[in-house]
């Protein structure tokens, strides 16, 4: 690749501007996208993140890293090229990044998704001419039902497990998904529990004024008597721990768009599978993708061969693979 | 329509059996006659066989959204099932199904058979339009893999015994051998008069349980005067039934093999009326069995070219006696049913081709371990012991029955996975995997074997395998498991890398046994009925 981005060992490199897009190194300068783990990189020596982002990752940094604020929309000047950053929709503060030097712009969506999410701000077409896409669900086979569907089916489950006497665990990943579940759900049908990691991050959402219900760290001071009228909200990784044991009996869900293929939720023998994404369907990734306008696309993040074949032969667009070294691993 | 897919989604939203159980027996309450009998049959692991082609329907939902078949066969690698991806990737939006199951099987998709694919595809992608998403996938479901939903024919005689009050044995019976999933097969199914009209039905057969060659008999099944020792046969295992004039011939696969074996039923005639027997088909010539291989010339044969019966004469060795004057004997001890039995064969009441089993004499369990030794001159595969104050119950009761088989083991497993071979065979699917049935009725892979048929024999299964194909993992087919191969092996131990728990030594075909049906492969709790009682020391290397 070669151009106003380049590849280099430590990820996505301007080199007119001399910085990195979401390094999965320390580097001098990082503009981050998200905070999510296989995007922003600790150690770096100075950070460009949006100004609704910049709770979450200053949580997830190390302490005192320095870490610069743009308003969505605000353009600044780095080493000659325009910078601004544009909602991704993806997490709280997720930004798509749009560079524009010498006539020529270039978006990087770092994660994104159209579905609505009250707890961060809206994603926004962009127009540009190279387009760096995401495609982690870049096949027809996956198209989200509306979230309020799934919400609807993920409290008429919680009911039902309190009817019978199963505490409800809800799993889903710790920051972004956690706390749009959480802000999704009727919380009038039961308290609200929380692994530690979730905990921390709704802190942080809360802090930022996002309205959250209230939740409980699941502690062993703060257990209730009977855990079946709860919901319980935790990250993945807790399923087959000890820490979930304290439950039983139990009835398991975990909100992806994984889940829309039913060998994923039988492979994790889990009760149930919420269709519920952070990442766009096929439809609004087609969508988005005609609506840049961009003749050169370069894909990441998902099945990148097929869905970059896909481009050139039914929309006639220069796209390939992004050639990054890395293994994204999220 | 709608029904039978919330029933579907019910069974599959649980493990636990009764649940399962609970879920059957409400849907059987408020489904019509016609509607419970196809449940009834796809619920029992049926389906209408070699009717539509999945690769053809994946190239029809590719044609109908407008992506290339590529990108289809990415999608299809991704979900790894047909029917799944086609309901993925047709639109959500579809009509409302009001019509009864019966209607989308019988009017729907029954007349799809023989009609060219033009037709077919017009027809398939109208219904697809017409079902809502769920029903549509459970539809592809049973037109392309059969549901499997964890619900085994065991099972749905559990969800129709909860329903009807129908002791489970009695709906086993009445369901065995040929039926069709009509309204009146239902009625008659779940009757309560149990003076059984149908006059062709076999009984359940008892099967027996496998004796391990490493310990004494002594100790797993106790004295040997309790026993009656008998050569266990290397033929068709099978009933010849009696009844108002008429000879039924029963596989073990249940199916009606009367008119392959003309020798057999003409001499059942001469039977008194209201027999049942049990026992083995084999070739028989000269007074002596012949060897399985000369027997498989005659198996699936319907047409009988004379120079072939001449090679191979049939006999019905019968050892046992289900049914007397009409009545259903099976409650009586062995001791006063072989009595009966051999009564019979002292009045002359059995045609020159039935036969009655020697009893194998032995005043220890060491001196019947001596006769056992000549099974191979015999041509048996060792000694049936039975015990004789037992009742002939229905499946595979643990301590009526043991077989006590010379080496090497053997268990019949269903082929589930197909891969390409090496070298030679590298262009024939030959590295073949074989299940077996776990407790909750799911097939588990016990043995891998890549030897044991004749090229011919690789060829027709290779053929079988590309035109049914359910999932495919890179180079591996999961087919859709419909045949039974005999596998022996040398030997068993504990294994935690195996799915199934034991390893077996050195596994290979024995045989393709056509006349088996999935359902009467062998059980995983056979396989570990071999396992020595303590871990050997083996196991510390896995
Ligand atoms: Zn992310
Ligand atoms: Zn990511």
């Amino acid at each position: 690749m070669d151009g106003l981005l380049t590849v280099s060992d430590d990820g996505l490199y301007c080199p007119a501007g001399d910085f990195h897009i979401d390094p999965h190194r320390p580097v001098e300068r990082a503009i981050v996208t998200h905070a999510h783990g296989d995007h922003a990189a600790r150690g770096s020596d100075h950070y460009l993140t949006s100004a609704e982002g910049e709770g979450v990752l200053r949580h997830r940094m190390l302490d005192g890293a320095a870490i610069q604020t743009v308003a969505y929309g605000e353009t600044i000047d780095v080493g000659g090229v325009t910078v601004s950053l544009h909602p991704a929709g993806h997490i709280r503060g997720s930004a798509q990044v749009r560079l524009e030097h010498r006539g020529e712009v270039w978006v990087v969506t770092g994660d994104y998704k159209v579905a609505p999410d009250p707890t961060c701000t809206p994603f926004e077409l962009v127009e540009c001419d190279v387009f760096i896409t995401e495609c982690t669900f870049g096949l027809p086979i996956y198209r989200w039902p509306d979230p309020e569907e799934v919400f609807g089916k993920i409290n008429r489950w919680w009911k039902k497990n309190r009817e019978e006497g199963k505490t409800s665990v809800l799993f889903g990943y710790s920051l972004g998904k956690a706390q749009r579940l959480i802000a999704g759900v009727d919380a009038s049908i039961g308290p609200i529990y929380c692994h530690g990691a979730v905990q921390k991050m709704n802190d942080v959402y809360r802090g930022d004024g996002v309205n959250l219900p209230p939740t409980t760290y699941v502690s062993d001071e703060n257990a209730p008597e009977d855990w079946s009228e709860a919901l319980v909200v935790a990250p993945s990784s807790a399923g087959g721990s000890r820490w979930i044991q304290r439950f039983d009996p139990v009835s398991t869900g975990f909100a992806s768009g994984w889940m829309r293929i039913r060998g994923n939720k039988r492979r994790r023998s889990l009760d149930r599978g919420f269709v519920l994404s952070d990442h766009l369907d096929w439809p609004h990734l087609n969508d988005v993708i005609d609506g840049t306008g961009a003749q050169t696309v370069y894909v990441t993040h998902g099945n990148n061969d097929s869905f970059a074949r896909w481009l050139q032969e039914e929309k006639g667009l220069d796209a390939r693979e992004l050639p990054l070294r890395s293994q994204y691993d999220d | 329509m709608q029904a039978f897919a919330e029933l579907y989604r019910r069974l599959d939203r649980t493990t636990s059996r009764n649940a399962k159980i609970e879920a059957m027996a409400d849907y059987f309450e408020q489904a019509a006659p016609a509607d419970a009998a196809w449940a009834v049959y796809f619920l029992s692991g049926e389906r209408p066989k070699r009717l539509l082609s999945s690769t053809d329907m994946r190239r029809w939902a590719a044609e109908m959204v407008g992506i290339p078949e590529w990108m289809l066969e990415e999608s299809y690698t991704t979900v790894g099932d047909t029917a799944e991806t086609i309901t993925l990737l047709l639109p959500d939006e579809g009509g409302s199904a009001q019509k009864t199951l019966s209607y989308w099987v019988e009017e729907r998709l029954l007349p799809l058979r023989n009609e060219d694919e033009t037709v077919q595809r017009e027809e398939v992608t109208s219904i697809w339009r017409e079902l809502g998403r769920w029903e549509r996938f459970v539809w592809n479901k049973l037109t392309t893999s059969g549901l499997r939903v964890g619900v085994s024919q065991g099972l749905t005689v559990r969800g129709l015994e909860a329903y009807s009050g129908i002791d489970r044995d009695v709906l086993t019976a009445r369901m065995m051998g040929d039926w069709s999933p009509t309204a009146e097969f239902f009625q008659n199914l779940i009757s309560e008069d149990t003076s059984d009209a149908d006059r062709s039905r076999p009984y359940p057969f008892l099967l027996a349980h496998p004796i391990d060659n490493d310990v004494h008999p002594q100790e797993v099944v106790g004295d040997h005067d309790r026993f009656l020792a008998e050569w266990k046969w290397d033929g068709i295992r099978s009933q010849v039934i009696h009844r108002e004039g008429e000879v039924f011939i029963w596989s073990r696969g249940e199916e009606l093999i009367t008119e392959r074996y003309p020798e057999v039923a003409s001499s059942a005639e001469a039977l008194p009326h209201g027999v049942v027997l049990d026992g083995e088909i084999l070739g028989w010539k000269d007074g002596k069995v012949l060897p399985f291989g000369m027997l498989q010339k005659r198996i699936g044969r319907k047409t009988l070219p004379s120079d072939l019966m001449e090679d191979v004469p049939i006999s019905f060795m019968a050892f046992d006696l289900l049914e007397w004057n009409g009545d259903d004997i099976r409650e009586w001890p062995l001791r006063a049913r072989r009595e009966k039995l051999e009564s019979l064969f002292d009045a002359g009441r059995h045609g020159p081709s039935i036969r009655l089993t020697t009893p194998v004499q032995g005043d220890s369990w060491d001196a019947l371990a001596d006769t056992r030794a000549d099974s191979r001159e015999h041509k048996t595969e060792g000694l049936m012991l039975k015990r004789l104050d037992k009742a002939y119950a229905v499946g595979r009761p643990k301590g009526n029955w043991w077989k006590w088989k010379i080496e090497p083991y053997t268990l019949d497993g269903v082929l589930i996975y197909a891969q390409r071979g090496s070298g030679r065979r590298s262009t024939l699917h030959t590295d073949l995997s074989f299940a077996l049935w776990d407790d909750d009725d799911e097939l588990v892979i016990f043995a891998k074997a890549y030897s044991g048929l004749t090229d011919d024999q690789f060829q027709d299964l290779d053929n079988w395998v590309r035109r049914h194909t359910v999932e495919r993992f890179g180079p591996v087919r999961s087919v859709e498991p419909e045949h039974v191969f005999e596998i022996a092996f040398e030997g068993v131990r504990r294994s935690n890398r195996h799915k199934c728990g034991v390893a077996t030594r050195f596994p290979r075909i024995k045989r393709w046994r056509r006349d088996l049906a999935p359902k009467d492969a062998d059980r995983l709790d056979d396989l570990k009925a071999l396992l020595p009682a303590l871990p050997d020391h083996v196991d510390a290397d896995e």
